[in-house]
């Protein structure tokens, strides 16, 4: 056998090995969807949006309590984490540009979207459990606050920067002062991007479920009283999950369902944002 | 009037930007000082010790970092091949028709939060696991097999885009010397991406260690340090998740701030790693 | 329409009734093609931008495999078969034909490895023989004195001349029968462009060459045949000489004077 067949043969036997791997790698996540897909739709039922938790065995048993809860905890994050996200990162675009500041806290921001989130929930226990005496539904929004935080900051900044500079000059040649430019020229370049932006953070923080553990804790029954602990649909997924009452379970998996449904439908708008943006 | 608003505005987006890093520091500090109990009850001998023991207010970490180290590595030693063959498959192999259908599904997989993979190795690996290598299910083995289907869509999403910064004339260069398709791929592409595969490697492994939810089903939280595989462990998430809202005395409220500063320190060594020796200029997926 | 002269030297290549159709494009980029190209000698293509020169070159080490859904039809003889057949093996084919592109194209290892490259795909792993073929290579692409230094260090480090002389000696060390060329100096500089031309036309003792070029003086100093492509047809085939002093299509003409392209 010649050196160059050797190749061939090797190549074949490589190609098929990754091709297998691609099989199985894409095998398993293809897995993991079809059985959300098909628990959920079995747990899923109207009671599931209509009742609040109740004991095991118990008929009208729903997840009203946590869908309401979750979109608390995760909308207060929003409404707090994206302007400042969006003011920090306008910062790091343009005025911090190249500076050794704006530098410094592009990384340490990179490094914080890695970092691990129970640990986020440990330091909020300690400085808004701890002194408030009592989970709450706050605690859980700073949480996810934090984790949010840096990564709208990242995404605006590099939203903003591919807004093309002609447009400011264009701008500022006009006489507009630099808050008018960066309001109603650079924003509105780069709405599309940051629109993106903000939903895949919101669907990255919507699936936290460490850092709720003890902050938000978890509550059985509806409550809106965001001093209070509150449920969510993580953590009372995780609470039902490891139970051992099959009703439970189920619900557990309903709420699986419908969180994924909804990170998925984020993630999927933001990127059809992107790509009609691109397609401009 | 114009002027004032300027002013406010760049002083507010400044000061803002620079509370991150003050935020940072902050987590830092208070981490710090809530461990300062247990590290002066325990000393050095934290990170040694091998018994955790509430009752008797005795608190070792090493199996918690143990288990840590060796479901992240086997999680690693599972994902690393598989991400390879996937990005391999994604960037070279599969047809045109294939590729973007397929990559984006990894993608999507990708933002799946990590709290279903570990109910789903819950209810369908654990007794797989325990069927297949025996014992309960709940295991070491079962928190890395589960946690590398968890960071595989990571991976192979960032190695296939690492792959395709390959520039075409490149590979086409080496084909034109009759070159194989893997002879292109071992002797072109990965050299070629080499800095950003290993560093999304590295940022992947950062992000496993301090993986709570995937692993927190399927491990069992039992403090004991084992070389059997099928055995229950813990580690440090698991035993943060786990005993948090239990801690009833002072000390093993500090011991577990310890763990969650140790965990920190960990974590943001290896992302520093990753981001400032392999991925220089690059962007970190989010 | 065209004006192909039949050549009087032994054929290299023979195209023959050659179309090509890109995977996806509705119309085929070059349309039934005939043309010679002579054994030791230098045939230049030239035209307008898009009109079909890559394509033509690409065709033959049948560089258009590597994306699927590309169709060709017609012949292209070499050694006596068309190597258009589907049983034609690519690998075999791309080491006798051989390829130099329009951007030096150094890999990621270092500059002995390089050259080496193809040596080693092909199975040669004696040291002394590697040693001895590399250094003949890089003194046939005239580099060697000055990378005899430092062959260990990283290609990337030399200068663009460089490696894409660097990128000739990579190819010559396979010991090619044709070379291939797309634009290999339009990202030089015009001393590093006159080395090249200078090396193009000693490498002719060796193998036949191909070159497209943009620059008709390129073309006019080193080629013996050129061929003047406009919308994926080939309008005029000829000596070199022929076609830039008595042209016989009028498109040439204009092309040649300027007047369009
Ligand atoms: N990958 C491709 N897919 C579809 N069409 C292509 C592709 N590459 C080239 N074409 C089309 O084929 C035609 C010929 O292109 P080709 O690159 O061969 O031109 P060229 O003569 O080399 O031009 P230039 O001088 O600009 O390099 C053009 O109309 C071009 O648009
Ligand atoms: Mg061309």
């Amino acid at each position: 056998m010649t050196h160059t067949q050797k190749r061939i043969i090797i190549n074949k036997i490589v190609m098929t090995l990754s091709t297998l791997s691609a099989l199985i790698g894409i095998g398993f996540l293809f897995w993991i969807l079809a059985i959300l897909i098909f628990n959920g739709m079995d747990a899923l039922s109207w009671t599931i949006f209509s009742q609040e938790g109740a004991p095991p065995g118990y008929e009208e048993s729903g997840l009203k309590h946590a869908l309401i809860g979750q979109l608390m905890i995760v909308g207060v994050a929003t409404l707090f984490g994206v302007p400042l996200g969006i003011l920090a990162g306008t910062y790091l675009s343009e005025y911090g540009q190249k500076s050794h500041l704006a530098e410094t806290i592009r990384d340490i921001s990179d490094i914080m979207m890695s970092a691990p989130s129970i640990v986020i929930g440990a330091f909020v226990y300690a400085i808004v459990v701890t002194p408030m005496g009592h989970f709450s539904g706050w605690a859980g929004s700073i949480a996810l606050i934090i984790i949010l935080l840096p990564i709208i900051l990242r995404t605006t900044d590099d939203m903003l920067q591919l807004v093309p500079s002609t447009l400011r000059e264009a701008a500022f040649a006009l006489g507009a002062p630099k808050y008018k430019v960066i309001m109603q020229v650079v924003y509105r370049g780069a709405k599309a991007g940051i629109l993106t932006g903000i939903l895949l953070g919101v669907a990255r923080v919507a699936g936290e479920t460490a850092p709720l553990l003890f902050t938000s804790f978890n509550d059985n029954f509806l409550s809106t009283d965001m001093t209070d602990p509150m449920a969510s649909l993580t953590v009372t997924m995780y609470n039902y999950a490891t139970s051992p009452y099959e009703d439970w379970q189920k619900i557990g998996w309903a709420a699986a369902f419908i969180l994924s449904m909804f990170i998925l439908s984020l993630n999927i708008i933001g990127r059809l944002l992107l790509f009609k943006k691109k397609g401009r | 009037m114009s002027v004032i608003i300027d002013k406010i505005f760049s002083f507010a987006t400044k000061y803002i930007a620079i509370a991150i890093l003050f935020l940072v520091a902050w987590i830092f500090t208070v981490l710090f000082q809530h461990s300062l109990d247990a590290m002066e009850a325990f000393g050095f001998d934290f990170i040694t010790e091998t018994k955790w023991a509430p009752n008797l207010e005795k608190f070792g970490a090493l199996p918690a970092i143990y288990g840590s180290i060796v479901s992240t590595f086997l999680a690693m030693l599972l994902a690393v091949p598989l991400a390879i063959g996937v990005a391999i498959f994604l960037s070279e192999l599969a047809p045109a028709k294939l590729k973007s259908p397929v990559g984006v599904s990894i993608e999507l997989l990708a933002a799946i939060p990590s709290v279903i993979y570990g109910m789903w190795g819950l209810f369908y690996f654990v007794p797989i696991v325990r069927d297949v290598f025996g014992g309960i299910g709940i295991s070491m083995l079962t928190a890395g097999i589960v946690l590398s289907i968890m960071i595989l869509p990571f991976m192979a999403a960032v190695t296939r885009d690492a792959m395709n910064t390959t520039p075409d004339i490149l590979k086409e260069s080496a084909y034109a010397l009759g070159g194989t398709k893997w002879d292109i791929i071992k002797d072109i592409v990965i050299p070629y991406a080499k800095a950003g595969i290993i560093g999304s490697f590295i940022l992947a492994l950062g992000r496993a260690i301090g993986e709570t939810m995937a692993v927190t089903f399927v491990m069992g939280n039992v403090h004991q340090i084992s070389t059997n595989l099928t055995a229950p462990a813990t580690s440090i998430p698991v035993t943060l998740a786990n005993e948090f809202t239990e801690a009833d005395t002072s000390l093993y409220y500090s011991s577990l701030f310890e763990l969650s500063l140790i965990l920190l320190v960990i974590s943001f060594t290896i992302i520093s790693i990753a981001k400032f020796y392999f991925l220089r200029n690059k962007r970190l997926a989010s | 329409m065209a004006t192909i002269i039949d050549i009087t030297e032994e054929k290299e290549l023979e195209v023959k009734n050659f179309e090509f159709t890109y995977a996806g494009a509705d119309a085929p980029s070059i349309k039934t093609l005939n043309m010679p190209i002579a054994k030791n000698s230098i045939t230049a293509l030239i035209g307008p931008s898009g009109c079909g020169k890559t394509t033509l070159l690409r065709a033959f080490n049948r560089m258009h495999d590597l994306y699927p859904g590309n169709k060709y039809n017609g012949e292209i003889l070499f050694k006596n078969r068309n190597i258009l057949a589907d049983r034609e093996d690519l690998i075999k084919l791309r080491i006798q034909i051989g390829m130099i592109f329009q951007k030096p194209t150094a890999f990621p290892m270092s500059i002995f490895d390089n050259v080496a490259y193809g040596m080693r795909l092909q199975g040669i792993k004696n040291k002394t023989e590697l040693q001895d073929r590399v250094e003949k290579a890089l003194k046939d692409a005239a580099i060697f004195k000055e990378v005899k230094e430092r062959l260990k260090h990283d290609a990337n480090g030399l200068s663009g001349g460089q490696q894409q002389r660097l990128c000739i000696a990579r190819a010559i060390a396979v010991e090619p029968e044709v070379l291939l060329f797309d634009e290999p100096t339009s990202a030089l500089d015009p001393i590093s462009t006159a080395g090249i031309e200078e090396l193009i036309v000693e490498l002719k003792e060796k193998v036949s060459i191909v070159i497209v070029t943009h620059n008709m003086q390129q073309a006019a100093r080193v080629s013996d045949y050129t061929g003047f492509m406009y919308l994926g047809e080939l309008i005029e085939f000829g000596r070199t000489e022929d076609i830039f002093v008595t042209p016989k299509e009028r498109l040439t003409e204009e092309y040649i004077t300027g007047k369009f392209g």
